[in-house]
């Protein structure tokens, strides 16, 4: 789960990890007040989760009251259009505006977890402030990459390599050890699956500031952080996406014309590079579950039809120790209740398929049994 | 022969008394598992279906000499029931839960370092040597016993299918195994391929991966170097957009990485035989495997 900067900054600032002073502003009337409270000059934020804001004109430094009021009241309300939010942009519902402060150095840190070693990793660079994949693509020379045990914890020698690393002077390295465990605390306490700052800096009155901050949060840790959940912003997430996860169906809306509801997520995305190699696009990525129910299958139905770029639809389920023929009564039951004019294709396969396929065929309804998966390509290819 | 689980395997539940639990329980034990024991913390001295529940492990080890565990409760306890097993020193540990939070799963696989215990999953449909032993979730008709072919995937439905395709084709299996979903898991593909190579039944192995992260690639420069038997290679997640988590937590392509295209690109190029077709894959195997045995 992602949150917002000023929200990831509330985090930091309980941590002990310094952030500029800032006020965050949700309405225009708001915005000659707040301002007026601050000392030139000031960053104007867009909050919203998708990244690249600054390229898109979310982000703006002002070095006068008149220059941050304008800025604040052209961004807050505008659809800020990014590399990350599609053509139509997105809403900019809340702003950040912060205190600016005297740059001397911009560093680049950041941590996640390292699956394939099963550690945590810190990564640093000097180059702050840059997008940190071209540094490392350019001048990997420049990355400097710290692993440390998650139960052993960082210890001085992980932090003496990231000063040294980055070339902080002494007199400042305390600080910075101290902001390194506070930021490394921070992402062990709330399950973090990534912690960004870009850029960290260093003014130059020798103070260190997290300029920027992204903080996303394990969703399967969400039981024990309900202060987390509190800040969950559903506004950016796709209707019908959203939607879905209220059924507790794994959907993600793509761009394609083939609709398909598959029973477990390897073979539902396995069914969407079978519909894409038949020639067709697929629409979506839903998971109805191993169990696949006839709720979770009418609800399917409902998020498909939702998309009107949907053509036809594929349900692709393999019957286990929930046999093919109660799946069958699912789908039949579902199908009856959803108001269907596309064409269905269905291929079942497993345990029964001989009275699932039979049930299918009796029912009556306009779909299409398809006899193995290959013959399913070429009835979608055909739609 | 087979791998990790034959019918000398004595395995007890932890979580049996709940209702995934009590069910998969029966299911495992119809196949013919021989299940001695089951765990819920607070339910010791009962019974379910004549089966002695304890409330720890130890106790159920030290009674029952179970030497493998099934792990069915729910994600907030899952690591602490993983940790339990690992404790007692028991040989085998089937996860199947899905959703434990990626750091307990970090700290648990650490803390498993140097233990002797094996871990299976999590967020896996388990393991079954077919005709002997299943512990898991997969159904159990449709696998053929005796058969030379040992499948090794991450995910659930899609290894059904994978597996009844071989059935389909005659194909029989050594043992099959879920490695689980999840980014941060216990065995992984190179630990079950060196299972699979050092086993004598088995004569060729399917080996089911997806997106994310890099274990399709290591264990392809693995085989490469280590094995003499035929691996087919089966990769799911061609279409799957970047940055989006594909259902399992696991699958997502980050920072370019973790693709299913550069994961197909390394099997090929380690020698193993890549079908990108879901529906041919049953025909796919039995023509690799019928021209190695020439």
């Amino acid at each position: 789960m992602k949150i917002h900067e000023y929200q990831a900054k509330e985090l930091f600032k309980n941590a002990g990890i310094p952030v500029p002073e800032g006020v965050v502003c949700r309405t225009k009337k708001e915005i000659s007040g707040i301002v007026a409270t601050m000392k030139m000059p000031v960053a104007v934020k867009a909050q919203i989760l998708a990244g690249g804001r600054g390229k898109g004109g979310g982000v703006v430094l002002a070095k006068s009251i008149e220059s941050a009021q304008k800025a604040a009241d052209t961004i807050l309300g505008m659809q800020l259009v990014t590399k990350q939010t599609g053509e139509t942009g997105t809403e900019v519902k809340t702003l950040l505006i912060e205190q600016g402060v005297n740059i001397s150095r911009e560093l680049y840190i950041s941590i996640l977890v390292d699956r394939d070693r099963a550690a945590i990793v810190i990564i640093a660079s000097q180059d702050g402030g840059m997008d940190i994949e071209t540094v490392a693509e350019k001048t990997p020379e420049r990355i400097l990459k710290v692993y440390v045990n998650p139960l052993l914890g960082l210890q001085g020698y992980h932090l003496r390599e990231l000063t040294n690393g980055l070339d902080i002077p002494g007199d400042i390295a305390k600080s910075f050890a101290t902001i390194f465990r506070n930021l490394f605390r921070l992402f062990m306490q709330y399950d973090c699956s990534l912690l960004e700052i870009n850029p960290l800096v260093i003014t130059k009155e020798d103070t260190v500031f997290a300029l920027d901050a992204k903080v996303d949060i394990d969703s399967n840790s969400l039981f024990r952080h309900p202060d987390i959940v509190a800040m969950h912003d559903s506004d950016e997430e796709d209707e019908l996406e959203a939607e879905a996860a209220t059924h507790g169906l794994n959907y993600i809306r793509l761009e394609g014309t083939i609709g398909s509801m598959v029973n477990g997520a390897g073979l539902a995305m396995a069914t969407m590079d079978l519909i894409k190699q038949a020639g067709v696009e697929p629409a979506n990525f839903l998971d109805v579950g191993g169990g696949a129910s006839a709720e979770m299958v009418e609800n399917g139905f409902r998020i498909i039809l939702r998309d009107p770029n949907v053509r036809g639809i594929f349900i692709n389920i393999f019957g286990g120790i929930l046999r093919c023929d109660i799946l069958a009564e699912g789908v039949v039951a579902a199908m009856q209740k959803v108001d269907l004019s596309l064409p269905v294709v269905v291929r079942m396969e497993g345990t029964n398929v001989d009275a699932g396929r039979k049930i299918l065929a009796e029912s009556g309804l306009h779909l299409t049994n398809a006899t193995d998966l290959t013959h399913a390509a070429t009835l979608l290819a055909a739609i | 022969m087979a791998i990790f689980v034959n019918r000398d395997t004595r395995v007890l539940i932890q979580g049996i008394t709940g209702k995934e639990g009590l069910f998969h329980t029966r299911q495992c034990r119809n196949y013919g598992t021989t299940i001695v024991a089951g765990v819920t913390p607070g339910k010791g001295g009962q019974k379910v279906d004549e089966i002695p529940v304890f409330d720890s492990v130890a106790e159920a080890c030290m009674k029952t000499e179970a030497n493998a565990s099934m792990i069915v409760v729910p994600p907030p306890f899952a690591a602490e029931a993983i940790l339990e097993a690992v404790d007692v020193g028991i040989d085998l540990v089937v996860c199947i839960t899905e959703g434990i939070p990626v750091m307990d799963m970090l700290r648990v696989k650490n803390g498993m370092k140097g233990c002797h215990t094996r871990l299976i999953g999590p967020n896996c449909p388990g393991i079954i040597t077919p005709g002997e032993c299943k512990i898991g979730i997969m159904p159990g008709p449709i696998h053929t016993p005796g058969g030379p072919v040992g499948v090794v995937s991450r995910s659930g439905t899609l290894t059904y299918e994978v597996v009844h395709q071989l059935t389909q084709q005659g194909l029989g299996q050594s043992t099959c195994l879920g490695i689980g979903g999840d980014p941060v898991n216990g065995t992984d593909f190179i630990d079950c391929l060196l299972a699979f190579q050092n086993d004598p039944e088995t004569r060729g192995i399917v080996m089911v991966g997806e997106i994310g992260g890099s274990a399709e690639e290591e264990a392809a420069f693995w085989i490469k170097a280590n094995m003499d038997k035929p691996v087919v290679g089966f990769i799911a997640g061609l279409t799957a957009p970047p940055g989006r988590r594909m259902g399992h937590a696991g699958a997502i392509v980050s920072g370019g990485k973790g693709t299913a295209a550069a994961k197909i690109e390394a099997m090929r190029s380690n020698g193993i035989h890549v079908c990108e077709n879901l529906g041919s894959l049953g025909v796919f195997c039995r023509k690799v495997f019928a021209a190695d045995a020439r």
